[in-house]
């Protein structure tokens, strides 16, 4: 299968070891990828803070690159939810709606579509650490990847799974992150505390985004945990 | 303030609060874990919530007729039915019968609608004695504050500080025992029930079919209040309604048990009027005001009128992450959590409102606790849509297009990460002080730098 690789613009500039070792995982396995150059960003943080109309400026062009693909796979929740869920609505009534919905129906958020599509759990990595898993809320909430994640993990060798006490939001939220600090500061503390009492080394996550507000927090407290993407977790072998 | 400002002064206050974000979090893990064990007795969880949601839907979109079924029902047994448009009819409304009864003290059951309306206010000016009967609102009304959470009025205070506060108010013994304090507040209370006028009530749903208010509780205050007093005045939002008794099978339960984790309240108890010939108690008169208090601009709104299904559970404010760290205080809104962001905007206008929708991860745990579905986050963004079509910010708008110009550009997007790594030089520099363009996130976050190699670099290279 040719899979088309979304890479979300701070996955490209922060995380490229993400989407590489995505490719590494997916080529592995004997698909062909592909990553077209022209798209950068999925459009959210316009979308998010109410303005549709440059929003969908940018979406048009993901919508019209990705017309022909036949898979599409996201290493991130939050994207994967834009894409999968937002832009129907983002498209109603107008003349993208129907290209719209056909690509919501081949977007894939990466742990789904190892497990889903593919039917692989095993991927024969291996992971010596003891990990807890962060599930980013778009990925859990509008994509439904709740046990995928979970079990791509149990079959990683020598690494041992912790599950935190409650299921919470790491308080990223986009530009929410950046208009009220003080929350989302407060609710990734909550995060962190949780992560920290099950004594793991790193947290797990498969939304970099999640992860980039958990580990800035974590290194500005000073503390030794560590973040990392699933597909790091799974290109390690 | 401006409500805005005043949301944001008070939420960094209440964020640094180490005390209250404990407290709440243990109130709410109790919570937490009985709510899930009341629900795992249903068969179908799922099921039962789209069906609850199916209830409120036919009876949100049919309410000009199930509205005259329910008024009809309960003219028809003597009760005078009032309508009102808005909050200040719906004042005038209650104090007139109140006038017209010459009575002097109302005792009250719990109704959000009155905090809506700030009707303890309005009686107040007019020298009436109100009280609060229910524990929760008792309490708060003693502290001179609105309720901190639509189901626990007062969840936010330690035993301690209740048994501080009913000793300076009410002169009784310190206490740490809950069932002491109990006993303290309800020796007031029965005094209170005794000597009152006027009963006053809300009511949790309002069944057209049988013309009767459903009112849910634990303390049998609601009780007491609806059968001692000679009048009976009870004010409900038009949304209350639903078609049938047999829906209530169903929504009764359910509200306990998203709102308060028990399979079903204490006491349910229905009232379809005044006392019948032949019956032995309940009030010589009944009073049902119906409050629209801009309800039907609700209605009005395809996208959001679903928002009208709610049914006051709070379910959306224990799993809130926003509102457990800042408190239900801080919203400054009669409806605070999820459901007072979503609506408060269409009942106290969107300008000054929005606030409240764009405070949000939009992580989504409120409208998967949802009883009744309502698309809770999606609507938050609806919110956020609608307020910068009305009146954009500049800054914004100039932002957001040329992000859009430059992200869909590959080589200026390509120059602009050059641009980045040169700037992320200079970057240490200011990192964490006032000067730093990034200060909202690096004050409290350290953020990550530019990768030497970017992804698409990378895989062009490779390419």
């Amino acid at each position: 299968m040719t899979i088309t690789l979304f890479v979300p613009c701070f996955v490209d500039l922060m995380f490229p070891n993400v989407a590489i070792s995505m490719v590494r995982i997916l080529e592995r396995l004997g698909h062909k990828v592909e990553c077209p150059g022209e798209i950068a960003c999925c459009g959210q943080p316009a979308y998010n803070s109410g303005y549709w109309d440059e929003a969908r400026t940018v979406a048009v062009k993901v919508l019209e690159h990705l017309e022909g693909s036949e898979a599409i796979v996201i290493g991130s929740g939050s994207c994967g939810a834009m894409l999968h869920v937002f832009y129907a609505e983002l498209f109603a009534a107008t003349a993208y709606e129907r290209q719209a919905k056909a690509l919501a129906k081949k977007c894939y958020e990466f742990s789904d579509f190892l497990v889903t599509k593919l039917g692989v759990t095993d991927l024969g990595a291996r992971f010596p650490a003891k990990v807890t898993f962060h599930d980013g809320c778009h990925g859990l909430r509008e994509l439904g990847a709740f046990k995928q994640p979970r079990q791509l993990l149990s079959n990683v060798k020598e690494l041992e799974l912790v599950e935190m006490g409650e299921q919470v939001c790491c308080g990223f939220g986009g530009t929410f992150a950046a208009k009220f600090p003080m929350i989302s500061t407060a609710m990734g503390e909550v995060k962190c505390s949780l992560a920290q009492k099950t004594g793991a080394e790193y947290i797990v996550s498969n939304d970099s985004s999640c992860l980039m507000h958990i580990q800035g927090l974590l290194t500005r407290q000073g503390s030794r945990m560590k973040t990392i993407h699933l597909a790091e977790v799974l290109a390690n072998g | 303030m401006k409500p805005a400002q005043q949301f944001k002064t008070q939420a960094t206050v209440m964020t640094h609060d180490l005390h209250h974000r404990e407290l709440i979090h243990t109130a709410l893990s109790k919570y937490e874990a009985v709510r899930d064990q009341s629900k795992a007795a249903y068969q179908d969880w799922q099921a039962a919530r789209q069906a609850a949601a199916e209830a409120k839907w036919e009876a949100v979109n049919h309410l000009d007729e199930y509205l005259v079924e329910f008024s009809n029902k309960l003219e028809a047994r003597g009760t005078k039915v009032h309508w009102a448009s808005t909050g200040l009819q719906a004042k005038e409304i209650i104090l007139g019968i109140i006038r017209e009864k010459k009575a002097r003290s109302i005792v009250k059951s719990k109704a959000m609608t009155s905090e809506e309306i700030h009707l303890n206010e309005a009686l107040a000016e007019e020298g009436f004695e109100v009280v609060e009967s229910d524990l929760g609102e008792f309490i708060v009304q003693l502290r001179k504050e609105p309720p901190y959470h639509i189901v626990f009025p007062a969840m936010h205070l330690t035993r301690g500080e209740i048994s501080e506060l009913f000793a300076r108010e009410l002169g009784s013994a310190p206490t740490q025992s809950p069932e002491e304090l109990t006993m303290i507040a309800r020796r007031v209370l029965r005094q209170k029930y005794i000597r009152a006028d006027i009963g006053f009530t809300g009511a949790n749903f309002a069944v057209a079919e049988t013309g009767m208010i459903s009112i849910t509780e634990n303390e049998g205050n609601a009780r007491l209040t609806a059968a001692l007093p000679k009048v009976m005045i009870s004010l409900l939002g038009i949304e209350k309604v639903v078609p049938r008794l047999e829906d209530l099978a169903l929504l009764l339960p359910m509200l306990s048990t998203i709102g308060t984790g028990q399979p079903l309240t204490c006491y349910n108890s229905f009232y379809g009027g005044p006392r019948q010939p032949g019956e032995p108690d309940g009030p010589d008169e009944f009073h049902v005001v119906l409050l629209d208090n801009r309800r039907t601009e609700l209605l009005a709104d395809g996208e959001q009128r679903d928002a009208l299904h709610c049914i006051r559970c709070g379910g959306c404010l224990n799993v809130c992450p926003i509102f457990r760290n800042v408190g239900g205080h801080t919203y400054h809104t009669t409806y605070s959590g999820p459901i007072g962001s979503v609506i408060t905007p269409h009942l106290r206008g969107l300008q000054e409102w929005k606030h409240l929708s764009f405070a949000s991860s939009l992580c989504g745990a409120c409208t998967e606790t949802c009883p009744v579905k309502i698309n809770l986050h999606h609507h938050l963004l609806h919110n956020r849509r609608n307020a910068a079509r009305q009146k954009p910010s500049m800054f914004e708008k100039v932002a957001f297009k040329l992000f859009a110009f430059v992200i869909n550009r590959p080589s200026l997007y390509r120059s602009s990460k050059r641009a980045g790594r040169l700037l992320q030089i200079f970057h240490p520099l200011v990192k964490g002080t006032r000067f730093d363009p990034a200060y909202a996130w690096t004050k409290t976050r350290d953020l990550p730098p530019i990768a030497r190699q970017t992804f698409k670099e990378y895989w062009r290279q490779r390419s």
